[in-house]
């Protein structure tokens, strides 16, 4: 399978990791190991960046393992560039998950701070990774702003109802320049698989791993599921569903010619 | 349009024959349902006719809990800055009319308070006072807030209700969120529990939450007080409560809590409308139903028991460690005479923290960094 490229970053894993929600750090180590992820978020909220000995940031340190520094929390386009800032700065990488939901009940994302902060970003050096709505135009204004990457959800983050908005992403992936990361909604491999098989080009999981009853077997499940998907897509399905028939009642005139 | 003109629309004894005349089969009705319950539901789930049905109620919620906010806690402390009060409520220990000693602690004071809670992990504190303007106003609420941004990420205040332009100078501070509970609705029989001083102005507490949501605080909590009027009808209003804030603030989070009064030997105000631990997990599961997103708080007020079996079932926060006395931190024996009421769960804080993780859940002390805020960033 090829690596994939975001920024000047490569990834083998096609599988990216959050980290909210587990049990426990070493859980959620443990979690991440299985899945062979090298990409996970951490929540700017929940880490005291500056701090050396914060228990998150150490439990996900690791070689081969890229953090993602990521802005949940903020509402508006300010707040997320002051942020990205910071984070930059303390944990030393210009990779930046964008994510700006005002709405703290679904965190659907605010397509116009988004757009503006990732101009902003972009800008400055961010390698800008935007989560934003499964919104086709959208996805091509924050390519030409910039964006290493678009990350149109699924469905709503945490409600592992898998790609409630399929036929958008279809047009995204068919349309885009940049790789197409699916980020939220992801419940089960078999979703994963789907959005691999579909050619995203990586998928964010967190929820239905970190609340699954077993969570390093689960984190082994999406591996697989994403390396099926991905291995399914670049092998070029086969097409499905051609007609086949036997008699060809229109044309069959034309052998008597 | 306030939740003034919203509560008028409903009549308290209504809804009171509405939520006894519930069957099991509206409770089946509301069970079924596949997203977020309906008022009508949510009356239906806190009926007599719903306790049959609390094993179902309490894994249903304990699902949504753990898919939506995930295997963790949240814990925070309340730092009780003042015991002063200008209210006469007949059921609080900080009640003008007791003769007690009252005491207001000084930036200095607190900042030794907030050394003693930081021997902890503790991120987010909550500030406490009673309503007496002259003693602990705006601006030393300020002065407050300013002194926790020393040592916490997230400060949250449950004291007097405020204008919104306050609550704007309290946000430009560094304040984060806001409790302040209704502690009945029922308008009538309001003023029989606040006697005299603020308080005893109904709306103008009613309205606080609109305030709060106009001024653009990141959450709001809301609750009544369980024991001093029918708690099922008071849940109904504080449902409609939280759901009108959800839809109207919509960048505003909500959170509910569940204070409750139990009944005690000795002198002082008894409960007219005693709930018990079983009838408040049915608050809990009724709570979550209602709203996958709402955040479901649980004080020391009740017990290490409870709390211990409660806490995977529907609740996100905890308050722990908690001292209820201004300086109750630094020395409670010195201070325990000020205090609000005395806590029911005083187990340490680690003991929490282990009780925590052995059900399987993680501590969550930061949820918050400062300068994810406007304020603090001059944006």
């Amino acid at each position: 399978m090829t690596n994939l490229k975001i920024g000047d970053y490569s990834f083998t894993s096609r599988l990216f990791l959050g980290t909210g929600k587990f049990a426990s750090s070493e859980e959620m180590r443990e979690a991440i190991m299985a899945s062979g992820s090298e990409l996970v978020t951490v929540a700017l909220k929940r880490v005291n960046i500056n701090d050396k000995q914060d228990d998150m940031i150490t439990h996900i340190q690791h070689p081969g393992l890229q953090l993602l520094p990521n802005t949940s929390g903020v509402r508006t386009a300010k707040e997320a560039v002051f942020a990205a800032q910071l984070a930059r700065e303390a944990l030393q990488t210009n990779l930046l998950k964008l994510e700006i939901h005002p709405d703290p009940r679904y965190l659907m994302p605010d397509a116009t701070e988004t757009l503006k902060a990732t101009e902003e970003l972009a800008k400055d050096g961010f390698i800008v990774m935007p989560y934003i709505h499964a919104d086709p135009v959208l996805c091509k204004r924050l390519e030409d702003a910039g964006a290493a990457c678009v990350m149109p959800l699924g469905a709503p983050i945490g409600s592992n109802k898998g790609l409630a908005t399929s036929e958008f992403l279809r047009i995204i992936i068919e349309q885009s320049n940049v790789p197409v990361v699916v980020d939220a909604g992801i419940g089960a491999p078999s979703h994963a698989a789907a959005a691999m098989e579909m050619g995203a080009d990586a998928v964010m999981v967190n929820t239905a791993i970190a609340a699954a009853q077993d969570t390093k077997a689960m984190a082994l499940a999406f591996k697989m599921a994403v390396e099926a998907g991905r291995m399914a897509f670049e092998a070029k399905l086969a097409p499905t569903s051609v007609h086949a028939n036997a008699t060809s009642p229109l044309t069959s005139f034309l052998n008597n010619l | 349009m306030t939740f003034y003109d919203e509560i008028s629309r409903y009549n308290w004894d209504d809804i009171t024959k509405k939520i006894y005349a519930s069957k099991p089969a509206d409770v089946e009705r509301a069970l079924a349902e596949r997203g977020n319950v309906s008022l009508d539901d949510f009356a239906a789930l806190v009926s007599p006719a719903a306790e049959n049905y609390l094993e179902a109620m309490a894994q249903k919620s304990a699902e949504i809990t753990r898919r939506r906010f995930g295997k963790v806690i949240q814990l925070y402390t309340p730092l009780y800055l003042s015991n002063y009060c200008s209210n006469r409520c007949i059921y609080c220990g900080f009640n003008c009319g007791n003769k007690i000693k009252r005491t207001v602690l000084s930036q200095e004071q607190i900042a030794i308070e907030a050394e003693a809670i930081r021997k902890h992990p503790f991120e987010h504190i909550l500030l406490v006072t009673g309503e007496a303007p002259a003693k602990a106003g705006v601006e030393y609420l300020g002065e407050s807030i300013t002194t926790m941004k020393r040592y916490f990420s997230q400060t949250s205040i449950e004291v007097q209700p405020l204008d919104t332009d306050d609550y704007r100078y309290l946000m430009d501070k560094g304040l984060h969120s806001v409790y302040v509970y209704q502690e009945t609705y029922n308008e009538k029989n309001y003023p029989l529990y606040h006697l005299a001083g603020k308080k005893r102005d109904y709306r103008y507490r009613l309205e606080t939450p609109d305030r709060l949501g106009e001024a653009g605080v990141y959450k709001i909590g809301v609750a009544n007080l369980i024991g001093l009027e029918e708690w099922r009808t008071d849940a109904f209003f504080t449902a409609l409560h939280t759901r009108y804030l959800e839809n109207k603030y919509w960048r505003t989070k909500c959170s509910i809590s569940f204070p409750r009064l139990r009944p005690f030997v000795g002198e002082g105000f008894q409960p007219n409308y005693p709930a018990n631990e079983r009838q408040l997990l049915q608050l809990i599961c009724a709570y979550r139903l209602l709203s996958e997103d709402v955040e479901i708080s649980l004080s020391t007020r009740e017990s290490p028991y409870f709390r211990d079996n409660v806490m995977t079932l529907g609740i996100t926060t905890l308050s722990a460690g908690s001292k209820t006395a201004p300086g109750g931190y630094s020395d409670y024996d010195k201070n325990k005479e000020l205090e609000q009421f005395s806590v029911n769960d005083d187990r340490s804080v680690d003991d929490v923290v282990r009780s925590v993780k052995a059900h399987g859940m993680e501590a969550v002390w930061k949820d918050w960094s400062l300068y994810m805020q406007s304020s603090q960033i001059g944006a």
